[in-house]
Order: C-alpha cells, then sequence, then structure tokens
C-alpha cells in the first residue's frame, strides 16, 4: 500500500511540474500584458512600459525560456511573482485562498451530504414520487450552467427582497463590516453567503443524487443486504449500517475530487455573486493579461488535483478494507 | 411480445405487459436497429426528449423565418420593451428582437455541441483503442497525455487561448472544446478494448494479416457502438453548457456571432429588472440541456438491455421492481459528461 501510494505520488508530481510548466508556456505566449498599458491616457512613454514588463517579468519581448526560468527559480523558492499591478502575487493569492474557503467549505459539507442523503433515499424509494420528483430535478439542474443558476437565484432573491436588503447577492460582506467578526458582522456574512452557498449546494446536491441512487441501487439487491436484515437486523439499521456503508464507497473519489476541486472551479458563483476569491482569479487574470496570476491558478488547479488524487486514494483505503490488503 | 408474429403486432404503445422483457436477445428477424428504435419510443420521457431537441432545431433553423426581424436590427422605437406581439419576445438594451437574436444563438449552440461530440468521442475512441490495441509504450505514452490532460485546467486552458482564435473563425473553438473533453471516455473506451482485444473475431482478423487500424475500426469500435453512441449524445449536452459557459465570460464565441452563452451575458446586467431577457435564452439552454439528458438516458436503456435501468423500467408497473439486474456497467459511460461538467462548480472543466 504505502509503495503504490509513494509511486501514485511520484507520477502525480511529474504531472503537476508538467502541467504547470505547459500553463506557464501558454499563458506567457499567448497574452499580452503590454496592451494593459498602452491604453492608458495620458499614453506612457514606451520606454516605461518596457521597464515595467520586464520588472514584472511579463515582457513579451524576451525569450518565454528566459521567463520562465525566472518565474521558476522564484516558485521554487516560494515567490510567484508580480500581479500586473505591481503586487505579490503570493499576498493576493493567500487572500484569495480565505474567501474561496470560507465559501466552500459550508457548501461543500452541506452539498455532500444532502446529495448522499438524497440519492440513497431516493434508490430506496425506487419509481415512488419522491424519487420521480428528484431525479427529474436532477436532470434540469444538471441541464444548467452555473451562471444560469446563479442569476436566476439572484432574479429570484431580488424580487423576495422587493426593494429590501434582506439577501445580498454582491460580495462577502459590506464594506463597514471588514475585519470585523461580531454578530452583526457574522449576520451581514450570513446575508451574503445565502446565495452563493445555495447555488453550489444546489449543483452539488443534484450531481452527488444522481451517483448515489446508482451505486445504492446495486446495493439494495445484494445478498449480504439481505442476510442482515434476515438474522434480524432493522431495516432502517440494514440499510445505513450495511447498504450505505457499501454505497458510499464509489462516490468518494468523486466528492473528493469535486469538493478540493471547487477551490478554482467555483468561478462562475465567484464571479456571479462578486466573492473574491480563487476563481474569480481564474477569470480575471486573463481579462487583465496577468501572465505571473494565470501561471499561479494553473500550477494551484495541479496541486489540487495532487491532493485530491492522493486523499481519494486514501480515504479509499481507509474506507474500504479490501484495498489495504492488496 | 412474440417475435415469431408477422410483423403486424407491433407491441402496443401503453402498458407494457407483465413479462414482456425487451431485453431478450433478438430472434433472426427484429433487426437490431428496430428493436432498439421500438425499445427507445417506449420509454416516455425519451420520446419527450427527443421531440423537444427536434423542436428546438426547428425552431432554431425555422424561428428566423417567421418574424420579421433580423438578429443584426435594431429597433430604435423600442429599447428593453417587454414581451409582446410585435417583438415576440421583447427587446434588449440596443433593440434587438430577442426572439430572432436568441434563435441565432441557438443556432450556433446546438452546431458547436453536434460538432464537439462527434469530435470528442471520435477522438476517444481512437486514442482510447490505440492505446488499449497495442499496449506498451503506446499505451503508457497515451494514457500519460490523457492524465496531463485532466491535470490541466481545460477551462483556464481555453480562455488562456482564446485571444488566438479571437477575429478567426469560431471552428478553432470546437477543436478547442473537443480536445478537451473526451479523456475520460478515452480510459472507459481502453478498458472495454483490453477485453475485446483477446476475443476470437479479433484474433482470427489479426492472424489473417488485416492491418492493425483497420482491426480497430472495423472490429473493435463497432462493437462498442452501444456506448460510444450514447457518449456522443452525453458529450453534445456537455458541450453546449461548457460553449455557454466559456462564451459567458467572452472566451469562447467571439463577436459578430452568436451563441446563447453570449446573448445571456451580454442582457445579464439587466436581468433583474428585465427578467425576460434572461429568461428566454437560459430557458432555451436548458431545454436543450434536459432534451439531450433524456434522449441520451433512453438509448442506454434502448441499447443496453442489461442495464438496469432497461429492466427495472420494463417491470415499472409491477409492484416491486426488480433489483438483481447485473451491475450497471454503462454507468461509468453516463458519468464522464455530468462528471466533467461537474469537475469545477463544476463547470469550468469545459466541459
Amino acid at each position: 500500500m504505502g509503495r503504490y501510494l509513494l509511486r501514485r505520488l511520484a507520477n502525480y508530481l511529474v504531472l503537476v511540474v508538467v502541467a504547470a510548466s505547459l500553463t506557464y508556456f501558454l499563458a506567457g505566449l499567448s497574452l499580452n500584458p503590454r496592451a494593459k498599458f498602452e491604453g492608458r491616457n495620458p499614453p506612457l512613454p514606451e520606454a516605461s512600459i518596457t521597464k515595467t514588463l520586464d520588472d514584472y517579468n511579463m515582457n513579451p519581448d524576451t525569450p518565454i525560456l528566459s521567463r520562465f526560468g525566472h518565474w521558476a527559480d522564484g516558485v521554487v523558492h516560494g515567490d510567484l511573482g508580480k500581479t500586473i499591478e505591481g503586487d505579490d502575487v503570493n499576498d493576493d493569492f493567500g487572500r484569495r485562498v480565505g474567501v474561496s474557503t470560507r465559501l466552500l467549505l459550508i457548501a461543500a459539507l452541506i452539498g455532500s451530504l444532502g446529495g448522499v442523503a438524497l440519492g440513497a433515499f431516493g434508490a430506496i424509494r425506487q419509481y415512488r414520487l419522491f424519487d420521480r420528483f428528484t431525479t427529474l430535478a436532477s436532470f434540469f439542474v444538471l441541464a444548467m450552467p452555473v451562471f444560469v443558476i446563479g442569476v436566476a437565484l439572484k432574479i429570484g432573491a431580488t424580487a423576495l427582497n422587493d426593494g429590501s436588503q434582506t439577501i445580498k447577492v454582491l460580495g462577502e460582506y459590506d464594506p463597514q463590516y471588514a475585519g470585523q467578526w461580531n454578530l452583526d458582522a457574522l449576520v451581514n456574512r450570513a446575508q451574503h453567503m445565502l446565495l452563493p452557498a445555495l447555488t453550489l449546494i444546489i449543483l452539488q446536491v443534484a450531481l452527488y443524487s444522481r451517483y448515489q441512487r446508482s451505486t445504492m441501487l446495486d446495493v439494495l439487491g445484494s445478498d449480504f443486504l439481505r442476510t442482515a436484515r434476515a438474522k434480524g437486523l432493522r431495516k432502517g439499521k440494514a440499510l445505513v449500517k450495511h447498504g450505505l456503508r457499501t454505497a458510499i464507497l464509489p462516490v468518494v473519489p468523486l466528492l473528493v475530487y469535486n469538493i478540493v476541486l471547487l477551490f478554482t472551479g467555483a468561478t462562475f458563483t465567484e464571479k456571479t455573486f462578486g466573492w473574491h476569491g480563487m476563481g474569480e482569479l481564474l477569470v480575471d487574470s486573463i481579462n487583465k493579461q496577468d501572465v505571473n496570476s494565470v501561471a499561479t491558478v494553473g500550477l494551484f488547479t495541479a496541486v489540487l488535483v495532487l491532493i485530491a488524487g492522493l486523499l481519494s486514494d486514501l480515504l479509499y483505503a481507509a474506507l474500504d478494507p479490501r484495498v489495504r490488503v492488496r | 411480445m412474440s417475435v415469431q408474429l408477422p410483423p403486424t403486432t407491433e407491441p402496443a404503445p401503453g402498458p407494457v405487459p407483465p413479462g414482456a422483457d425487451g431485453g431478450r436477445p433478438a430472434k433472426a428477424r427484429t433487426s437490431r436497429l428496430r428493436l432498439t428504435v421500438r425499445r427507445f419510443a417506449r420509454n416516455r420521457l425519451a420520446l419527450f426528449g427527443l421531440c423537444l431537441l427536434v423542436l428546438l432545431f426547428l425552431g432554431a433553423y425555422g424561428g428566423p423565418l417567421l418574424t420579421k426581424w433580423d438578429y443584426q436590427q435594431h429597433d430604435f422605437m423600442n429599447f428593453l420593451s417587454s414581451p409582446s406581439g410585435d417583438h415576440w419576445w421583447g427587446t434588449t438594451q440596443g433593440g434587438v428582437d430577442l426572439f430572432a437574436l436568441t434563435m441565432r444563438g441557438l443556432q450556433k449552440s446546438l452546431i458547436i455541441g453536434l460538432l464537439v461530440g462527434v469530435i470528442s468521442t471520435f477522438l476517444a475512441a481512437t486514442v482510447g483503442a490505440f492505446a488499449a490495441y497495442f499496449g506498451g509504450w503506446t499505451d503508457r505514452v497515451l494514457m500519460w497525455i490523457v492524465d496531463l490532460l485532466l491535470v490541466m485546467p481545460s477551462f483556464l486552458i481555453i480562455a488562456v487561448l482564446s485571444p488566438a482564435f479571437r477575429g478567426s473563425t469560431w471552428l478553432i473553438f470546437v477543436v478547442l472544446l473537443g480536445a478537451f473533453s473526451w479523456m475520460v471516455t478515452g480510459r472507459v473506451v481502453r478498458s472495454m478494448t483490453f477485453t475485446l482485444k483477446d476475443r476470437e473475431f479479433v484474433k482470427a482478423a489479426k492472424y489473417m494479416g488485416v492491418p492493425a487500424p483497420v482491426i480497430i475500426f472495423r472490429h473493435i469500435l463497432p462493437s462498442m457502438a452501444s456506448m460510444l453512441i450514447i457518449d456522443t449524445v452525453i458529450q453534445v449536452g456537455a458541450a453546449v453548457i461548457g460553449e455557454s459557459s466559456l462564451s459567458y465570460f467572452g472566451f469562447g464565441v467571439q463577436a459578430p456571432d452568436v451563441s446563447l452563452g453570449t446573448v445571456i451575458a451580454d442582457n445579464t446586467t439587466n436581468a433583474s429588472t428585465y427578467p425576460w431577457l434572461f429568461f428566454f435564452p437560459a430557458g432555451c439552454l436548458v431545454l436543450i440541456g434536459v432534451s439531450i439528458s433524456f434522449i441520451g438516458d433512453g438509448l442506454r436503456d434502448a441499447l443496453d438491455p442489461n442495464a438496469a435501468g432497461a429492466k427495472a423500467r420494463s417491470s415499472r408497473k409491477g409492484k416491486r421492481p426488480r433489483r438483481e439486474g447485473p451491475k450497471r456497467e454503462r454507468t461509468v459511460a453516463a458519468v464522464p459528461a455530468q462528471a466533467t461538467t461537474a469537475a469545477a462548480d463544476g463547470q469550468g472543466a469545459a466541459q
């Protein structure tokens, strides 16, 4: 088991390095940071633009390999470079990861629990009204791009608010509460949190419940469940302890991957509701031609995939005794 | 339904007689195609999905003929007007008729979805089959590329490359979308090829000296046709969502062209106060997705009689649904689209 994990880790590490480098090359070759400065009014002198770009290691005229070498050297020493505004990417990155975490923790928790519960219950009640309804509903949700869910919720909230400001549709908190953690600030944060969290929850519940339902259906007809019932276990206990515990196994990797990747994946939710997290950075950095930030997002995503892969391997081993024996 | 009887006795629609299990092996007379069509037609949701999709196509290409407005025409007497007899779905901020605009966007979204679905399934089938058939280093290298593409954030890559196709044709965008959505299916094809590789008909062909590409395209891939067909359909749905998501941020379909994503994006600032600007195009988008999911589901049940879904469905009228159907192998195939869809938000993976 240990050797297997180590080999996986080595393979993942190589993949991360290659993926991050490729992202840097693509971003460095495709984006044009100069355009960001050229449109200024009054126009900046050519020499000072070049000087700034050189300082930020973004000058398109510098050979890509030497830019990459500079960037990679920085990354190895824990320096992600400068943003196009001249700030440190590290600071921006740290702040954004915090924002994303606050949004995702609750959403992922409720989303995965809800999805598993809904799917398992739907399987037990197969073809009853409840199952029909959840199946149809999840079909609709999965047919919607996230931004459609987000904007629809926004429109709904505006109608519900009816002029008041009970449900906030933009930002993480109102500016006057910045840095505060008293009761008022928490309430304010909750008001802001409601819609984006709901968007993520709806989506995750719909997705996970589909998987959970199909794995649970496979388990429901199994011999061991019948045995559990035959030896006298009550139905609920047998279903949860013997049924659900087995049926949840194949869903675990999916859960782990999705939750971990939400860090950069909640792009649409964060964009729609104006949260300044990692997902937003993905879109904004490209629009700003900010090579170093794009590269950071690429690196971060690759690392997330690595973490998700290892985590799901570990969790799987912890939950499924058969893997440990091998 | 006894197949021996002359074809006049088509199975009655509606309640299926108990025991009439569509999953029985076909007798010589009934062709596979007819059997599939019949099973598909029995599934009401799938049929509904198919009708919906046909309607959407008809609307997309026929709709613009019905209205007097063109999607590029500005009605300077009507800015942001609500739906009326003159402008069926209202007008945008620039006074463009929303119906004409949405239908135009629908055309592009449908076309892109279809193209990407075909491209990505073709890629998946080719790479997966070649990797498994040749094995060894071919397999290792190809699977490493699959892993790499899965690690690279596809949304980010396509978005970064978007300046490259800004100003040129949207077909580049289609190719990019396809190039980033085949990996999971590719793995499924690979594992299916591994089992097919040792079957007699493949071995026979091999020892008769049939070249490998011919074996793959003529013998191996047709054997998994049902999985590939289902996958194509699902990929179409995923591609429509991926396309609209990228276009929503301006990384997809570019200015003179419109897709549903750009239509929604352009009107999103006014969405709260003029909700119809959002609901009509978004509704079309959702309808595409829903119809394709229904069709995919129906096709799976029709093409793969062993799937648990098909059996349970036919015994739906019974009190107790049968559950002992063999493990639903195809769930794997059904999954990638939604999974990639979900991988980011989960949308970003461009699907």
